[in-house]
């Protein structure tokens, strides 16, 4: 029999993420608006700019975003302008 | 916080037989009790055993609630109570005061004017911990983990994902209130929003991970104070902890308090072997792990990372210094505890031995702080230069002070753009070519904190490179140690 013998107290933040079911992948872009995050490191908008471009012949119609900086997360009101004007976003981590 | 027993009016003492004064003053009682002439009823609580003092009827404090709840230090305890509210108190035997408080002026006549009491079993050290989880548990809001009985604590914390690879110490709940002592701070207190999950971050937390990294209650202020310290958009420890580059957060203290805790800024500084400067940087780490939920392989994305994420922090050897202290250079009161962060790489050495003037130290001072983190690297990271006192004797002779260091050190890192652009010196990495005619300054005029600790012999100093300084990556930030 298994009896009690210690109590520790739990160290963590005792949260439980909420779980979000990722969207459905889109058929095609064609029509949609997707949005290009730079979080600025370098030369991320070269592979950003090179994206676009495939994204545009697609028929895509193509909004341009960028992080203040790359070392923090991205500030709330650019996460809610993204979310309000783009159907999907491309978020560009390189170096 | 569990209730407050209420004293009886009248008179009250706390006695336990082991105590020699108790059965001294046992006819005393007696006396007090029989004492026709005063109109105060007296009742007698007994510690240990039930049947003591023989001479008067007791009431055994069997579990120790009133004497915890009314802070009994010392037995015997005499306690004069008016409308439940004490008035008076006096502890061991002095015969002028118990008459003073009893009102009988012929007390105690055969006994001698004063003898001290003894230990109260409430703050017995076997006890006292155990009667701080019964009594103030409630305190503690963290859930509680239980452990089944063929369960080893060690393998189920590892289990757990709550250490950092190294075995911790169980968070019982008597330990946590013990480490809680260490500050005047409730446990409820939200020191800190703590990243990267963005998670209120309360005394109690803190206090569980400091137990289980190892701290004595002493150091939990030091542990707050570092917290405060990285907890912000300043310092950015989510950015310090997400980024591929192998940095952590560098703990320098400063103030008497680190004398009194125990601290080492000597020999071995950076090192193994004392516990305040290894458990104060390790509890942080274990708060940023814990708490913040920034572990490595997920928002901790750092390539090589160090070996000091397991704790890197120390104290600056003030008292040897000749150019003042660091955190009086960053505008802290002298004599006042505090914390200096910094998002800093392992430290590396700088050898020389032949050096005899001050110039020739900061030719070589200059030419090591280079490379930090690359030689043609301008601007973008600051650095910890922590001279030893064999090299800092060489400044001292010559009268040079922390602004006269600096200043020659700035100077000698002025360098040309046509060996910083990109592709000088058959190296890709570089500024772009528009800045070839210009001359750059390896550092931010702040980019160098200058720090004194280490051992009494080497002609050696150390540097700690930095993180991607400033708005946009972090900055040094000192806070001072509360209470």
């Amino acid at each position: 029999m298994n009896t009690a013998r210690l109590t520790l107290l739990d160290p963590t933040n005792e949260s439980r993420p909420a779980h979000r079911e990722l969207l459905t992948r889109p058929e095609s872009v064609s029509g949609l608006t997707v949005g290009l995050l730079d979080i600025v490191k370098a030369r991320g908008d070269v592979f950003l700019d090179r994206i676009e471009e495939l994204l545009v012949a697609e028929g895509a119609k193509v909004l341009r975003y960028r992080k203040p900086t790359f070392t923090k997360p991205a500030p709330a009101d650019l996460r809610h302008e993204i979310a309000t004007q783009c159907n999907v976003v491309i978020e560009a981590l390189a170096d | 916080m569990s209730t407050t027993p209420r004293l009886p009016d009248g008179l009250v003492a706390i006695v336990k037989r082991e105590c020699a004064t108790c059965v001294m003053v046992a006819p005393v009682l007696a006396d007090i009790a029989k004492d026709i002439t005063s109109a105060l009823p007296l009742t007698v609580y007994t510690q240990d055993d039930p049947s003591f003092p023989e001479t008067v009827s007791a009431i055994h404090d069997e579990d120790l609630s009133v004497s915890w709840h009314h802070d009994i230090e010392t037995v015997p305890t005499l306690i004069r109570v008016v409308d439940g509210k004490e008035v008076s108190r006096t502890v061991g035997w002095s015969k002028d005061t118990w008459r003073e408080i009893t009102g009988i002026a012929t007390l105690g006549e055969d006994l001698p004017v004063m003898r001290p009491g003894c230990g109260s079993l409430s703050v017995d050290p076997n006890l006292v911990d155990s009667l701080r989880a019964r009594f103030s548990g409630s305190l503690l809001t963290a859930r509680h983990v239980d452990m089944a009985s063929a369960e080893d604590e060690f393998e189920s914390m590892f289990a757990r994902g709550w250490t950092d690879g190294l075995p911790v110490i169980p968070p019982t709940p008597e330990r946590v209130l013990r480490m809680l002592t260490g500050t005047t701070r409730q446990p409820h207190d939200v020191v800190a929003i703590a990243p990267p999950d963005l998670v209120p971050l309360t005394v109690e937390k803190i206090a569980i991970n400091a137990v289980m990294a190892g701290c004595t209650p002493e150091h939990l202020p030091w542990v707050i104070a570092a917290l405060e310290a990285v907890c912000n958009d300043e310092f950015n420890i989510h950015g310090v902890l997400a980024t591929t580059m192998p940095v952590g957060p560098v703990i320098i203290c400063n103030g008497p308090g680190t004398h009194a805790i125990g601290m080492n800024s000597g020999i071995n500084v950076f090192g193994q072997g004392n516990r305040a400067n290894m458990t104060i940087g390790r509890a942080v780490q274990l708060v940023i792990r814990n708490v913040g939920g920034g572990r490595p392989g997920e928002v901790d994305r750092a390539t090589h990372g160090n070996p000091g994420k397991l704790s890197f922090c120390f104290a600056e050897d003030e008292a040897g210094s000749p150019f003042g202290t660091l955190s009086e250079a960053r505008g802290i009161t002298p004599g006042t505890d505090a914390v200096t962060v910094f998002a800093g790489e392992g430290p590396r050495c700088v050898v020389d031995q032949l050096a005899r003037t001050p110039e020739e130290l900061c030719n070589s001072f200059a030419a090591c702080l280079r490379p930090v983190p690359h030689p043609k690297s301008v601007m973008t990271f600051d650095a910890v230069l922590v001279v030893s006192p064999d090299h800092s004797r060489i400044f001292a002779e010559a009268g040079w002070g922390r602004d006269r260091i600096l200043r020659e050190l700035h100077d000698r890192l002025l360098i040309s753009g046509e060996d910083l652009v990109r592709g000088a010196h058959g190296m890709a990495e570089g500024v772009p070519e528009k800045l070839r005619d210009r001359t750059l300054p390896k550092f931010r005029p702040e980019g160098i904190l200058l720090v004194h600790a280490g051992g009494g012999a080497g002609l050696f100093s150390s540097i700690i490179g930095g993180w991607a300084n400033g708005t946009m990556g972090s900055t040094p930030v000192t806070r001072t140690v509360g209470t």
